[in-house]
């Protein structure tokens, strides 16, 4: 794909931190796409079997657009960011970093991320860097549906007997790791005075903050107060590991393939 | 250099040959129709066709992009042909012609719901703006969304409760 758009003057500050901001946005896409299609074949039932994999492949297509804008912005290759990393260099939030558990916990995982997503992609559509702002608009379209597909699940299993209970503990258990889509980035300040990420992250986690304690804590009763660490980006465990070992393995298994 | 005329004519003559290629995945409705050409420039040089996918993540793109090339090649009006990707402006189900909405309507498809107007919405507000569809069998509206997402990334699976038919729809997006 070409990439459209006049290339905008950036001096290197600004070319790194954007790469940074960049490289997180798409490896948290990248991440839970992967996690999604885990369930193709074996989700609870086949309407959800055809959403989890249809999600997944809207999520992957985000991540490769995205990993497309870093690539021309650092003159990469989009299918060598993609899969040419050691798990250590991914740079995804902390909460995209569990296995895919039950359903609960996958419906846990997606509502926080979907929200959290939702309150970062209405700010980046406002970005003085435009080729983001045109993509992140767009993909802001897609994403309500994925937002509403979540937003059923989470209320559906809130009035379930057993699902409740496996839904309010793996809110609580995510809640901490779900700030850590707000994590700071190296160069933000750069970013925000340059009018590249419009609101702080700091003001963003917020927001979303005060947008979903009133969905979830009806579910959850009181959440503790959680704010994102400066690690949070960079926290990878065995879960990934997997993970990372599954989606790289035809790349590694014939350099340079394409399918 | 050639006259404005000229520009012109060659113009229309890619745009009627865009008419006539096919959506990868719903070929009844031309690339033209779905609203997915952005915009034609020509010159001596090369035809510049700029395209716009449905969906970012839509796996049909590369093959449109190969059918255009090919197809806008033939015509013989310059040496080069050049099919840009770009969401510049975003492809929204608004770009739908009113021919290309029968055209779907035809094959099967209820189109897509004219997108609300006005400033968007909330958050969890648009939870609420449940896309509606007609039958497009038997024009019943008494239809409920099974599945939001269906066999590709832009249809959404409805069920008629008149005439029993499932369908799909082409979201609204």
């Amino acid at each position: 794909m070409t990439a459209a758009g006049e290339p905008q003057p950036l001096d290197d500050a600004t070319r790194h931190a954007l790469a940074e901001l960049l490289l997180a946005l798409a490896d948290d896409e990248f991440v839970i796409g992967f996690w999604d299609s885990e369930w193709t074949g074996i989700a609870p039932m086949l309407e959800e079997d055809v959403a989890t994999s249809s999600i997944a492949q809207d999520e992957i297509g985000h991540a490769r657009a995205l990993y497309e804008l870093l690539a021309t912005l650092t003159d990469d290759d989009p299918d060598r960011i993609a899969y040419g990393r050691e798990p250590d260099g991914y740079r995804h939030a902390a909460l995209l970093d569990h296995a895919r558990g039950d359903w609960a916990f996958s419906v846990a995982r997606r509502h926080l991320y979907e929200t959290a997503d939702a309150v970062r992609l209405a700010s980046l559509a406002t970005s003085s860097y435009e080729p983001l702002a045109l993509l992140a608009g767009k993909m802001r379209r897609e994403e309500t549906y994925h937002l509403l597909h979540a937003d059923a699940w989470l209320q559906r299993l809130a009035g379930a007997p057993d699902a409740s209970g496996r839904l309010a503990d793996a809110l609580r258990s995510l809640w901490p790791d779900a700030q850590e889509v707000f994590a700071p980035l190296a160069g933000e300040e750069v970013l925000d005075r340059a009018g590249i990420l419009p609101t702080p992250l700091r003001a963003l986690h917020a927001d979303w903050q005060r947008q979903v304690r009133p969905v979830l804590e009806p579910i959850t009763g009181p959440l503790p107060d959680a704010a994102p660490t400066l690690d949070g980006r960079e926290r990878h465990g065995d879960d990934f590991r997997w993970l990372h070992g599954e989606f790289t393995m035809v790349a590694r298994q014939e350099a340079g393939a394409t399918w | 250099m050639v006259s404005a005329a000229a520009s012109e004519l060659r113009e229309r003559r890619v745009w009627d040959e865009l008419a006539r290629i096919p959506d990868p995945e719903i070929p009844g409705i031309s690339v033209v129709d779905l609203g997915v050409i952005g915009s034609v420039a020509v010159d001596d040089d090369r035809v510049r066709v700029e395209l716009l996918p449905t969906f970012v993540g839509c796996p049909a793109i590369g093959v449109m992009q190969e059918q255009i090339t090919e197809r806008i090649g033939s015509l013989g009006i310059a040496p080069e042909v050049q099919v840009v990707v770009t969401m510049d402006p975003p492809w929204t189900s608004d770009r739908i012609t009113a021919a290309g909405r029968e055209r779907l309507r035809l094959s099967g498809f209820a189109p897509p719901a004219p997108l609300p107007a006005g400033p968007a919405l909330g958050m969890l507000d648009e939870l609420a703006v449940l896309p509606i569809a007609a039958c497009p069998y038997c024009g019943s509206g008494n239809t409920t969304m099974e599945n939001p997402f269906g066999p590709t990334l832009c249809r959404a699976i409805y069920h008629c409760a008149d005439c029993r038919q499932p369908f799909e729809q082409f979201k609204r997006v």
